[in-house]
């Protein structure tokens, strides 16, 4: 049976503490590997939300007038992430500039990708300033570059960046292209010690129609909830997320390499039970991206791909996949924006250096019942 | 003249406390198990007593006594007994929006917090400094408190890389407030901040127990007259000697399956296998690969606190020897009836079905003289149905634990051992080696002794920083006992770090060795160390 995901209720209207660990959980798996560990996190958020109240979770036509909303997220290597920790007052050092230089008053932020640790800090961010959080993100999971976020998608000129530092540093860029804020947010974070805080976009009730994924924010805590709640963890994902799993069984080869400053690499997992026999390969570099197995592409970028433990069906992160884990491999659809001839030159196959094209994944489940 | 070689492995376990005596060619010359006491020292003086009094005169060769304890996890896990520490972290800015001991328990933060500070110092993963030292900051913390405080605990940001700076403020904590107990973090953990700083606070507040459980080993060996030296059994199945165990206390939390495993295989002779330890409600597998448990790679919690130690990978399964059967349905659940299964199963004449009885009624008695009372054909029916449900669990256990690969022997021991059948799936042979029921004291009495370092360096410098990381992983491992001219790296683990100047290596290097020999021409391990090292 095709699932139609229901529609946020009107609790989830404020995002309370206790909601922080399904967030964290479903940011997890929309991370699709990348996206930075959601535990520490998870914890940040739910200290300032302890401190300073629930946040309240707007969709982008309950922006007004005035209000305006800024892109924010945090920029570096999640090996470096787990050990030089934000400073308490980055996101509103970021606000303040911002504010700034545009004249807008900031009424809301925006996570950049809802897919793992960036999808959770903004919430936390947000309780710090008393501000609302966008039920809404760019990127609909994670993905490696600036590039490749659904404003770009929809031709947002971007022109300009705040960046924060964990020591106290502060930059304002003004740049003709997103490359060339890529290009420039990156040295910035090397220089910052591999891990900053960043802005961009201006969104309002009038740029953000279209130029965002909706919904992304309640989607993640929904699916965070069945994966916690479920005595099957990895049935109730594939039910919640509409995902195949793809196989179940065993890492039984794990190889890495770093190039041009990603890790890239491969991992192979040999089917157990009724996969058993099987012997299915995931290309990963910060994100899980392609799976194939005999040779054939069997689900690819910008679709995504999960490993999860196969017992708890929490993600597991591409840094921690090791030999021997026993893992289910979950593969479900982009959002529509991410297939459009724009998304794929941003972010299909070709974009991360594999000479494939690009076959939309359909459930093999959904074909079968037809 | 005989030489000196017998060891003695102790376990103190939650129920029973565990002693074995090996000879130097690893055999088992007694064994004993004895009820584990609230009070430290009896348990351990019954156990260590009832070995050498088996041993006869033969106890004068006793060299090494190694013990394996769950007092460090029980400490924690009911907040008692421990120390209030000063947490200071070296790195703000940076940090702040993550107050020391965040997420921690309410109760055991309150047990344990004398007070924090982050203060100036620490570093970016390239070396540069965050910010300046401030020792004047750290003077007018430690005055805040009072004197409140029984032990310090340093954790500063890339310390694990750059550990000269953590050194400096312990001397300067000493130098203010004179000799208190001090836990650097890149002594404890590796990368991950609060993890890290979890299991230096942890390992602070110990110290307490840790000179508790100590004085007591050394108590009853030197009652007993005992020419031997003491060590204690950490999480990764090495050793540590005592005045090492003494200032680090939490590496010892873990040790019990790590021991069970490498005693379970020592006693079946492989350096790589499945061990399945069958006990009255669980049961426990792990890996043994090449003479080490795998390690797995998720973060732990004790006691409700994150930390990112590497433990044994177990895999836990609901079923042992008490398991109670639902005859009707020919299953079971996760209910069990525990140690009262002398009295409670059909076997023992009670009511209650269990797998012990399912086991009994297909394949005959496990217990001597003991016999099923008579059933219906719908309770046999039900037994074996159980059995049979315990067989396929077990079977597609080891068959996750094995990698698909069946090369490796399943080994079994606990004592309920007797529901794994003499063919799995899975496993090249099952082996069920004698004394498998002290499997645990065995491990500890075999550990060897090991340390691991973590190294960051940049590409083209890996082969350098692999060198660097393994002599100091060699140096730790020298320092916790082993013996400097027998000791080896045995395993190193690359991870590759993005958005660096250049390409960026972490590398983690474990050494290991077996422990230096009592007569050799050093007697005591850490003098030789010191040697070895300059």
């Amino acid at each position: 049976m095709p699932h139609s995901p229901e529609r946020p209720g009107p609790e989830l209207r404020l995002i309370a503490r206790d909601d922080v660990a399904a967030l964290a959980a479903g940011a997890a798996i929309f991370g699709t590997g990348g996206g930075g560990a959601v535990h520490t996190v998870q914890l940040a958020v739910e200290i300032a939300i302890e401190e300073h109240g629930s946040v309240p979770l707007i969709g982008i036509d309950e922006l007004g007038p005035g209000d305006a909303a800024i892109v924010l997220s945090a920029i570096g290597a999640p090996s470096v992430g787990i050990e030089m920790l934000g400073a308490g007052g980055q996101a509103e050092t970021i606000v303040r500039e911002v504010e700034r230089m545009t004249g807008t008053r900031v009424t809301a932020v925006m996570a950049a990708e809802i897919g793992g640790s960036n999808g959770v800090a903004p919430v936390g961010w947000a309780a710090r300033l008393g501000i609302a959080v966008l039920d809404a993100d760019g990127m609909g999971r994670a993905f490696p570059e600036a590039t490749m976020i659904s404003m770009n998608v929809a031709g947002m000129p971007s022109e300009w960046a705040v960046m924060a530092d964990a020591v106290g540093n502060l930059s304002t860029l003004r740049v003709i292209s997103m490359a060339w804020l890529e290009r420039h947010a990156r040295a910035i974070t090397v220089a910052s010690g591999g891990i900053s805080l960043g802005a961009h976009y201006l969104l309002t009730r009038e740029t953000a129609p279209g130029a965002v994924i909706e919904g992304t924010v309640s989607r993640a805590i929904e699916v965070g909830r069945a994966l916690l709640a479920s005595p099957e963890p990895v049935e109730a994902l594939a039910e919640t997320l509409d995902a195949d799993v793809v196989v179940r069984g065993k890492l039984v080869d794990v190889e890495r390499r770093t190039e041009s400053g990603f890790t890239r690499g491969s991992v192979t997992i040999e089917g157990t039970g009724a996969d058993r026999g099987r012997l299915v390969r995931v290309e990963v570099q910060n994100e899980n991206l392609v799976v194939l197995e005999d040779g054939r592409v069997t689900a690819s970028v910008p679709d995504l791909i999960t490993i999860v433990d196969a017992e708890t069906g929490e993600a597991i992160s591409t840094e921690l996949l090791r030999f021997g884990q026993r893992v289910a491999v979950l593969a479900w659809a982009c959002d529509p924006l991410w297939r459009s001839p724009r998304g794929l030159e941003l972010a299909g196959p070709p974009a991360f250096g594999y000479d494939i094209p690009y076959v939309p994944f359909a459930r093999a489940t959904a074909e079968a019942a037809r | 003249m005989t030489a000196r070689d017998l060891s003695v492995g102790i376990d103190v376990g939650g129920t029973n406390t565990d002693a074995v005596a090996l000879d130097g060619a690893g055999r088992v010359l007694a064994w004993t198990k004895q009820p584990t006491t609230p009070d430290v020292t009896s348990g351990i003086r019954a156990a260590l007593v009832a070995v050498l009094r088996q041993l006869g005169d033969r106890r004068a060769l006793v060299s090494r006594v190694m013990l394996g304890t769950t007092h460090a996890t029980n400490a924690i896990v009911r907040r008692r007994d421990l120390d209030r520490v000063a947490v200071i972290r070296l790195g703000a800015p940076a940090s702040t929006e993550f107050p020391p001991l965040s997420g921690w328990p309410a109760e055991l933060r309150d047990a344990v917090l004398a007070g924090t500070s982050i203060a100036g110092g620490g570093h970016l993963v390239d070396g540069f400094p965050i910010s300046p030292l401030d020792p004047d900051a750290i003077r007018r913390f430690l005055d805040s408190l009072d004197g409140g405080f029984d032990a310090v605990a340093v954790c500063g940001i890339f310390s694990p890389s750059f550990p000269e700076q953590e050194l400096e403020v312990g001397d300067l904590v000493r130098g203010h407030v004179g000799e208190v107990p001090l836990s650097l973090s890149h002594e404890v953990g590796a990368l991950g901040l609060l993890e890290r700083e979890n299991a230096t606070v942890l390992n602070a507040a110990l110290g307490r127990v840790a000179g508790e459980v100590t004085r007591a080993l050394l108590t009853v060996v030197a009652e007993e007259g005992l020419d031997a030296d003491t060590f204690f059994a950490q999480n990764d199945g090495t050793l540590m000697a005592v005045d090492y165990a003494a200032r680090y206390p939490v590496l010892t939390i873990g040790s019990g399956p790590a021991n069970s495993i490498r005693g379970a295989a020592f006693l079946s002779g492989a350096s790589d296998a499945i061990i399945i330890d069958v006990g009255g409600t669980t049961s426990d597998l792990g890996v043994l690969a090449s003479g080490f448990p795998r390690e797995s790679t998720l973060p732990r919690e004790i006691g409700g606190v994150r930390t990112n130690f590497r433990m044994p990978d177990i895999l836990s399964l609901g079923l042992g020897g008490g398991t109670i059967v639902d005859t009707a349905a020919g299953a079971f659940g996760a209910d069990s009836v525990g140690y009262r299964i002398a009295e409670e199963s059909l076997l023992f004449g009670g009511s209650t079905a269990t797998l012990t009885d399912a086991r009994a009624a297909v394949t005959g008695s496990p217990v001597a003289g003991r016999e099923l009372p008579t059933l219906s054909a719908t309770q046999r029916a039900g037994l074996a149905g159980a059995l049979a449900m315990a067989h396929d669990r077990i079977e597609s256990a080891v068959e996750r634990m094995s990698l698909g690969r069946a090369s490796l022997p399943l080994v079994v021991v606990g004592g309920g051992g007797f529901l794994v059948p003499d063919r799995v799936l899975g496993a090249t042979e099952v082996l069920r080696p004698e004394q498998g029921n002290v499997a645990n004291a065995v491990g500890a009495a075999i550990a060897l002794a090991g340390g691991r370092a973590d190294q960051l360096c940049e590409l083209p410098e890996r082969a350098a920083a692999i060198e660097a990381a393994s002599r100091a992983a060699v140096e730790k491992a020298v320092q916790a006992g082993a013996d400097p001219l027998r000791v080896e790296v045995v395993d190193i683990l690359e991870t590759p770090i993005s958005y660096t100047t250049r390409p960026t290596l972490r590398v983690s290097v474990k050494a290991a060795g077996p422990l230096a020999r009592i007569g050799d021409e050093t007697q005591h391990p850490h003098t030789t160390s010191q040697k070895e090292a300059s």
